[in-house]
Parts: C-alpha cells; sequence; structure tokens
C-alpha cells in the first residue's frame, strides 16, 4: 500500500450553479497531521464529505488509501474514522449504546467491541457517563464521544469537521490533548477549522481555502514566515481616525493592513516600530504587539479575516 | 492503546471480504446491524406509543364487531358462506394493523431519524451502504407491523373469528403486508420536506382504512369505484387475510401477495436512491 492516504488531483464539487470545490490538488501522507483552514463556506466541509467517501465528486481524480471512493465507498470508510461537525451522536442512545452499535455497522463482533468500547471510553474520560443519554453530556463531552466514535473501528485516517467549534477554551484543550495522543499513536489527522490558533498547535501541514480554490499550501511556520513578517503591532487610534494614520504608518512598516477596528502594522521587530510610532507623535489609544499568525497569512492571501 | 496496529484488519478486512460483489458501493451485507439498533434505541423509549398503534384495530373490533354486529346479523364471505359480521370485520384489521405498525414506523420515525436525528448520515459514514440502512429500516417497520399482527391474533383467536387453519397464514401474510407499506412508507417519507406534508400521509391512510371492504363489502360500490379501490394495497392486504381467515383459497390470492412483492421491491429501490440521493449528495 502506498503511503499516501489521499491524492487529489483538479478536485472539484459542484451543486447546481455553485462551484462548492473548485478544482484542487493535494497529497496527504500517512501518519501526518493535515488542515484544511479557511472561512465558512471555502469549501472546506465539502472537501471532507468527499474525503469521506459519502459525496460524489463532480470531476477530478481523488484516491483515498489507493482507491477510487465512487467504486469503494463501503471498503474505504471501514479505513476511516468521521467526527461530523455536528456531532449526529444518536440521541435516542446512550453513551454505552453510541459507541457499541456505531462499531456493530462496521460488523465487528461482540468479543471485540466489548473491551473497545472499554477503552473508547477512558480514551474520552466518559466511564462515568456510560449510562447517560446524549443529551446529559455536556458539549465537551459530546464532541469527545463523537470522536471516541470515529476510532471504534480503529481507523488509519481520522476526519475532524471544526473539532472544537462552539466549545469553551478548556474542553479545547482537553480535546486537542486527545488528539496529540491520537497523532503520537500514528493515526493521521485530517482537520478542517476556521480557528488559526488550532491549526498551529494542531497541523504539521496544511492548505489555506476561500472559495473553493487553495490560496497557500505548506507547514503553519513556512506559511507564516512566506506570507507574513516575523512580528504585528497592532494598533488602535479610534473607529474614525484609523485611516488617517495609514499614510504614515506605511512607511515604519514591511507592510500595512487597515482593518475597521485597528491597523496592522507588520514588521521584523515590533517592539522598535512602537517606538517609532510614538516618536513620531502617533498616540494609538491601544497598542500591542504580537508574533505572526495565520490569521496575518490568511489576511494577505484573501484581504479578509476568517472570522467575520 | 493499539489504535494502528494490532486489530486494525477487522473493520477493513470484513469490508474486503464483500469486494467485487454486486452493488459493493450500495451494499455491505449489514441490514441487521442497523435493527440492532433500533431494539437499542427501543429498550429506552417509551412503550405507549408502540402499544397505542396496536390497540386501535383492537378497539375496532370491539366497537363494530361486538357493537354494530349485534344489529347487522350476518354476512355473506366469498363462499357464499354466512359469516358473523365480527368474523368479516376482523381479518381486515388485521390487515390494517399491519398496515399501522409498518407506516408508523415507516413514516413518523424515519421522518424524524432523517431530517433531525441525522441517523442515516451517521450510519452511512460507516462501511455501511444506502440498501442496508434502507433494509434495516424497512425491516424494523416491518417487525413492528409483524408484531401487532401476532398480537391481534392474539386476541381474536379466542373470539372464534377464525374459521380455517389456513388462518394461521394470516400472521406470514400480515408480515408481507407490512413489508410493502413500510417499504413503500420510508419511499414516500423521503421526499416529504415538512411536517405539513407528514399529515397528509394521514389524509391517504383514513379514507382507505374506512373504503377499502374494511367494514362492507365493496360490491356496493359502483363499479369504476371498484376498481379504484381494488387498486389500493389496504384492500389487497385485506382480501387476502379474509381469505386466508376464512378459508377460501383462490387464484386471487396470489394476485395479492405478488402485488404486495412488487411494491416491498419497488420500495426498496425507490429508497435506496433516495438515501444515495439525500445523503451521498
Amino acid at each position: 500500500m502506498t503511503s499516501d492516504m489521499i491524492i487529489a488531483k483538479d478536485l472539484k464539487k459542484v451543486y447546481g450553479d455553485f462551484v462548492a470545490v473548485d478544482g484542487i490538488n493535494f497529497t496527504v501522507k500517512q501518519g501526518e497531521s493535515f488542515g484544511l483552514l479557511g472561512p465558512n463556506g471555502a469549501g472546506k466541509s465539502t472537501t471532507m464529505k468527499m474525503i469521506s467517501s459519502v459525496s460524489k465528486r463532480s470531476s477530478g481524480e481523488l484516491t483515498i488509501l489507493g482507491k477510487d471512493p465512487d467504486k469503494f465507498g463501503p471498503e474505504i470508510r471501514a479505513h476511516l474514522g468521521v467526527v461530523p461537525q455536528k456531532d449526529m451522536l444518536d440521541r435516542e442512545l446512550k453513551t454505552w449504546e453510541n459507541l457499541y452499535t456505531y462499531g456493530r455497522f462496521f460488523g465487528l463482533s461482540r468479543k471485540f467491541l466489548k473491551p473497545k468500547v472499554e477503552e473508547l471510553l477512558a480514551f474520552a474520560q466518559l466511564e462515568e457517563k456510560r449510562n447517560d443519554k446524549v443529551e446529559e453530556l455536556s458539549g465537551g463531552m459530546q464532541r469527545r464521544l463523537a470522536i471516541a466514535r470515529g476510532l471504534v473501528n480503529e481507523p488509519e485516517m481520522l476526519l475532524l469537521d471544526e473539532p472544537t467549534t462552539g466549545l469553551d477554551p478548556q474542553a479545547r484543550h482537553i480535546l486537542w490533548d486527545r488528539l496529540f495522543r491520537l497523532k503520537e499513536q500514528g493515526v493521521t489527522l485530517v482537520i478542517t477549522t476556521h480557528y488559526m490558533d488550532e491549526a498551529e498547535q494542531l497541523c504539521d501541514r496544511l492548505i489555506v481555502m476561500d472559495k473553493g480554490k487553495i490560496m497557500a499550501e505548506g507547514s503553519p511556520a513556512e506559511l507564516i514566515k512566506k506570507y507574513s513578517s516575523k512580528e504585528v503591532v497592532e494598533v488602535r487610534f479610534g473607529t474614525d481616525k484609523n485611516a488617517q494614520f495609514a499614510d504614515q504608518l506605511k512607511k515604519l512598516a514591511d507592510r500595512i493592513e487597515v482593518l475597521p477596528d485597528r491597523i496592522l502594522v507588520y514588521t521584523s521587530h515590533g517592539e522598535q516600530t512602537l517606538e517609532k510610532i510614538s516618536a513620531q507623535g502617533m498616540n494609538p489609544v491601544t497598542s500591542l504587539v504580537r508574533r505572526s499568525s495565520l490569521e496575518d497569512v490568511f489576511l494577505r492571501l484573501t484581504g479578509r479575516t476568517l472570522v467575520d | 492503546m493499539s489504535l494502528v496496529n494490532a486489530a486494525v484488519s477487522s473493520a477493513v478486512t470484513i469490508a474486503e471480504k464483500r469486494r467485487g460483489r454486486l452493488g459493493q458501493a450500495i451494499y455491505a451485507g449489514r441490514p441487521q446491524r442497523v435493527i440492532e439498533r433500533s431494539f437499542f434505541a427501543l429498550k429506552s423509549s417509551t412503550w405507549l406509543g408502540v402499544v397505542s398503534g396496536f390497540v386501535e384495530p383492537v378497539f375496532y373490533l370491539l366497537a363494530f364487531g361486538l357493537g354494530v354486529g349485534q344489529i347487522i346479523g350476518n354476512m355473506t364471505d366469498g363462499a357464499g358462506n354466512p359469516v358473523s359480521y365480527t368474523a368479516y370485520i376482523a381479518p381486515a384489521l388485521l390487515a390494517t394493523s399491519a398496515m399501522n405498525g409498518a407506516i408508523y414506523d415507516s413514516t413518523w420515525n424515519v421522518y424524524f431519524k432523517m431530517h433531525f436525528a441525522k441517523l442515516y448520515q451517521t450510519m452511512l459514514h460507516t462501511s455501511l451502504g444506502s440498501l442496508d440502512v434502507a433494509m434495516g429500516e424497512i425491516g424494523w417497520a416491518l417487525l413492528r407491523g409483524a408484531i401487532y399482527a401476532i398480537g391481534f391474533m392474539a386476541v381474536v383467536t379466542p373470539m372464534g373469528v377464525v374459521t380455517s387453519w389456513y388462518g394461521l397464514l394470516a400472521i406470514p401474510a400480515a408480515t408481507l403486508i407490512a413489508f410493502g407499506f413500510a417499504s413503500v412508507g420510508m419511499a414516500v417519507t423521503s421526499y416529504l420536506k415538512s411536517l405539513q406534508q407528514m399529515n397528509w400521509v394521514n389524509f391517504f391512510l383514513l379514507p382507505m382504512f374506512m373504503f377499502s371492504g374494511t367494514f362492507f363489502p365493496i360490491s356496493l360500490y359502483p363499479e369504476p369505484i371498484q376498481y379504484v379501490v381494488m387498486a389500493l394495497p389496504l384492500w389487497q392486504g385485506v382480501e387476502m387475510i379474509r381469505g386466508l381467515m376464512l378459508g377460501i383459497i383462490d387464484g386471487a390470492l396470489f394476485v395479492h401477495i405478488a402485488y404486495f412483492l412488487l411494491m416491498t421491491i419497488a420500495g426498496l429501490i425507490f429508497t435506496t436512491r433516495r438515501l444515495t440521493a439525500l445523503f451521498m449528495r
């Protein structure tokens, strides 16, 4: 078997007149943690559905684990773990039953599943909740259950669509920790997200998508290096005044972005630049020096912020 | 934890066994696993809904058979022999009972699973195919219809309404009726987009229940209307079971059986296609 888990060539998905995914190319290698970053409507979830082999591509080539999903749907899905955006847990069933019945759908035996479900309950830290119905679980617990469910068939590749959307910071960190463990065990992860911190935390490599196309590809560090400066100074002068300082700031920086509420000044030495700004008599209401993030990459590539 | 190596073959080897078989993209040979899930769901559901569908035809039997029947006196069966009114309507109510069980699951429950619980999307993320899901859900609805039929028989047999040993065949016949209704019911439900549209199902079922030769012979209708009624599935089912319970076995029986086999197959094909169109687009 090839070490390429996914090969997409000129992959396209069209719904009626709407082009959701517009001829994208990418490869995901075994053991890699691969991200699809982009705003809502970028085509991430559609791409994910095609990888999950539950949505037929309109054109182009797609090979999952060396097979064509159009012909080998159920067979490919036996290798995959899917954690959909809306957890889609079985609300008529209890926690334990959710894991067990899902495993049964794969044709797995009782003998295999009994210990497997215990192992997954421990992994998801849900042992105490085994007899609770889904609605009695918190959002973070439900998401962990959805991930545990996706692991019941011991997949080589786990597909996670917006895994931490709607979770509080603590629940997010617990979840990231669980995903790290999977990665350490060699599970290939494919993650869609519109949170740049999540992409930076979890992904070895990612593609930045917008309007169905790939804007850039690389590791988080590579992308930041290529499309942004090392540091960013964020300054606010007040909503009406931001624009009037733009020309003056431009001379002090590699590049600036004027946003409605603030100006981003891209530079390699943030503190020095901030000193120069003050020295020139500009007095921002607030200022902040930070490292460049994928958010800046996205802004550079599309002229828009990720979360509008 | 051995997520990658030790037992990785299991789900995959199970799936790979079906390679090269006909319909491998839509069928994994495991509808029974979908039915198993329904048993789990039943355990934690309220039994009231299950029981209500069963008692309804029994109440009709008591009200009309023992009540109205006293006034009416005897009817004649297809062969011209006199039968009590209760014995006349009991087979019709058995057919209705099977229909109710099948329809309740394949319409309301399926609608809920399709649009709110997103259960079929979830199932299709596993190595199940859309034909597995269709057969499993229809199979469950069919089971419910069959159980209603058995319960109904248990209630009416001591009342002396089953006059022939062929009457035992009424149970498999009722199961076939349930299969037909479950299968078409799920196909129809897959086209419905709102709860208002779901009410159309009832709007169609109630008159069919009243006028399909359930309470009186359709020979009372003008001839053209008789043909319309004969085309309806409930009439086919009522006549099939009435023949069996009263011991009138003739060629018409095979027409009724063929009718339901056709209904079942058509429903299965449509349901599978719809599941694929809705959830694998």
